[in-house]
């Protein structure tokens, strides 16, 4: 395979520079606040950071809906967690599990590489039929994916401890180890994008047919990107298994799903600094909410039980965002690359492209 | 003898609940090839209803036809209220508003009603036997075969004889040139919505008396049934959805005989498996529609 070639310029760079600078001071603020619930808030902020660019890389890139990528970070907790758990405490926390894999004993990094290798190479082989699917047909097949890799999960008790918590794990993860690799993504994202396979993908993204008429294996890029993407969402899986360490598979299913696909559609699919300030505002959100949520309960005020609330109002921004600007707040260019002129007529052709679609 | 006939029975009652929950899904999805996610929480509402209702003294009927009336006015405000306004974008942002929609309905039985089951009180008579010529059959497998032999009979007068039935029929087809004719997109899209909430209600009472409790999360199992049966059964026709509920029904209860325990978790697996090889191998299912026009806007 040749190494990709890339049509960065320095003005191109400049969103992806802006955006790691904001991240990163969102960082240094947290650790010097040295609050433990902002903390704890803010690093799983930087690991959705990541299952989400993980989805973006695949769903903004190629146009497909995907609601399998939850199941993909949930194979990457689960399998980091089956080579990272100790030899010593792997006969509590999992009873059941084969005697060959109960020597296993690795570091953290070498087991999310290898959770994260685990899912990529599932994505691998399930996606390729998938790819070749038109977009209702594949979102039914994505979402039938998701519902395999729950029931699997939460059956397959000899490595998983089935539907009870897995526990046992060595908390890894902190807000630095999250941060580092949420920036890493974030390069690799904006990098991808940029990249020919991304080109080749949006490519086919605004018009499929044009797109195979030029040449490009349509199946093939979109293959690739989903086994990439779900090597990205494996790694976010590994890192938050190591960071709440004791876990369910129903943390894998239709709830993370929502709040994954709300960060990625309120921020904008089609663009890294959009999917990024759409993780951001929409944990703000979240958590305003659930701050209201519990102070709402313990008071009193309302007449009704509030845990859920937080989901309903989310719910309400979805739908809304969905109606009045669907594609994200930041559209089609990226924040900070100013051409605004071309960026209304882009717009247009692209709102026209897809209403055709 | 007697175990096949039981077989056949269970076979029947099963399928033919399952065939009006896809009917249900595909009265929508004919129109606007939209898969929707917020299908399974009308049933859930319907569910809540029966629960509200059922110490009021109101007979059962009763009490189940309002919860088909409330399932299909649900239906149809999630269509004015979210789906109406993203109509006209892509097909990914309406499949993303129904799973909000989804969301949103069950937050709200969580936050208003309770995040816990609720019994709902069943008619007693439905768990006795009554004795046939020698054979026991179980009341509630009568009534659920009766209850949807008639809907389904009403739905086909209704598809085949009323101009409503003809309009939505035709829609499916082809709806651009259904709008060039001078038919109103809205209210065809409207009555679907209502169609489809109204199968909701009816096969959620007959769910839900099988189950005996209502839940927040109580929509899903059946949402994930009629998806499988309309892939497996064909998504561009009626009968294909009729035939995909059957087929489903009488597997499940075949691999529940024959499925041994320890396999038996990974059913469900095995199921959505065979979802996506239809879907890759077979995409237009058991029964091939005669049309698969591009979804309108």
């Amino acid at each position: 395979m040749k190494m990709p070639s890339f049509a960065v310029t320095g003005r191109k760079l400049l969103p992806l520079i802006g955006i790691i600078v904001v991240f990163g001071v969102i960082a240094v603020i947290t650790t010097i606040l040295g609050i433990p619930l902002l903390d704890r808030i803010m690093t799983i902020m930087f690991i959705n950071l990541i299952m989400v660019l993980g989805l973006q890389m695949f769903m903004g890139n190629s146009g497909l809906l995907s609601f399998a990528h939850v199941g993909f970070m949930g194979i990457g907790a689960y399998a980091s967690a089956l080579f990272s758990i100790p030899v010593a405490a792997k006969a509590m926390s999992l009873p059941a599990l084969y005697p060959a894999l109960a020597g296993i004993e690795m570091g953290f990094f070498p087991a999310m590489m290898c959770g994260a290798l685990i899912a990529a190479a599932f994505a691998a082989i399930v996606g390729y039929p998938l790819m070749r699917l038109s977009d209702t047909a594949s979102a039914i097949a994505s979402f039938a994916l998701l519902v395999i890799v729950h029931v699997v999960l939460s059956q397959w008790s000899a490595i998983t401890n089935g539907p009870r918590t897995l526990f046992g794990l060595l908390k890894y993860t902190d807000l630095w180890t999250a941060v580092t690799w949420a920036l890493i993504i974030l390069v690799v994202a904006f990098l991808f994008k940029e990249s020919s396979l991304g080109m080749k993908l949006r490519a086919s993204r605004d018009n499929v047919h044009a797109a195979s008429a030029i040449g490009i294996n349509v199946v093939r890029a979109r293959w690739l990107a989903f086994t990439i993407s779900a090597f990205v969402c494996g790694m976010s899986g590994a890192l938050w298994a190591h960071f709440i360490t004791s876990f369910q598979p129903g943390a894998f299913y239709m709830t993370q799903t929502f709040i994954v696909l709300t960060m990625l559609i309120v921020g904008g699919p089609r663009t890294v600094t959009g999917t990024a300030i759409g993780v951001l505002l929409v944990t703000i959100a979240t958590e305003g909410l659930r701050a209201m949520e519990n102070s709402f309960s313990v008071s009193g005020v309302l007449p009704f039980e509030t845990v859920g609330m937080t989901e309903i109002l989310l719910a309400i921004l979805l739908i809304f965002m969905l109606a009045f600007r669907p594609g994200g707040l930041v559209q089609t260019i990226e924040l900070g690359a100013r051409r605004r002129v071309r960026a209304a007529a882009i717009d247009t052709s692209e709102a026209e492209l897809s209403r055709k679609a | 003898m007697d175990g096949v006939l039981q077989f056949i029975l269970n076979s029947l009652s099963l399928g033919s609940v399952y065939a009006l929950f896809a009917l249900g899904l595909i009265m929508v999805f004919g129109i606007l090839k939209l898969v929707n996610f917020a299908y399974g929480e009308l049933i859930m509402v319907a569910g809540y209803t029966w629960f509200v209702l059922q110490g009021t003294l109101l007979p059962l009927v009763v009490v189940v036809l309002v919860a088909i009336v409330v399932a299909a006015f649900t239906s149809v405000v999630t269509e004015r209220v979210a789906f109406r306004p993203v109509r006209s974008n892509s097909m990914n942002a309406m499949l993303i508003t129904s799973f909000a929609v989804s969301t949103l309905l069950q937050n709200s039985a969580l936050v208003f009603v309770s995040p816990r089951a609720r019994a709902v009180d069943v008619p007693v008579f439905f768990h006795t036997n009554i004795n046939l010529g020698g054979v026991q059959i179980s009341v509630s497998n009568v009534v659920v075969i009766l209850v949807s032999t008639l809907t389904l009979i009403g739905l086909l007068v209704l598809m085949q004889k009323t101009r409503l039935g003809i309009t939505l029929r035709a829609a499916a087809d082809d709806f651009r040139m259904l709008q060039l004719l001078g038919v109103r997109a809205d209210q065809v899209i409207v009555s679907a919505f209502a169609i489809s909430g109204v199968l909701a209600g009816i096969a959620g009472f007959l769910w839900i008396s099988r189950i005996g409790s209502v839940s927040p999360t109580v929509g899903m199992a059946p949402l994930l049934i009629a998806l499988i049966a309309i892939v497996v059964g064909g998504m561009n026709s009626l009968s294909g959805a009729i035939v995909g509920g059957f087929f489903l029904g009488t597997l499940t209860i075949a691999l529940q005989l024959l499925l041994p325990q320890d396999m038996l978790a990974f059913r469900d697996a095995v199921i959505f498996a065979v979802v996506i090889l239809v879907l890759v191998f077979r995409p237009q299912g058991i029964v091939k529609g005669r049309f698969a026009t591009e979804r309108i806007g």
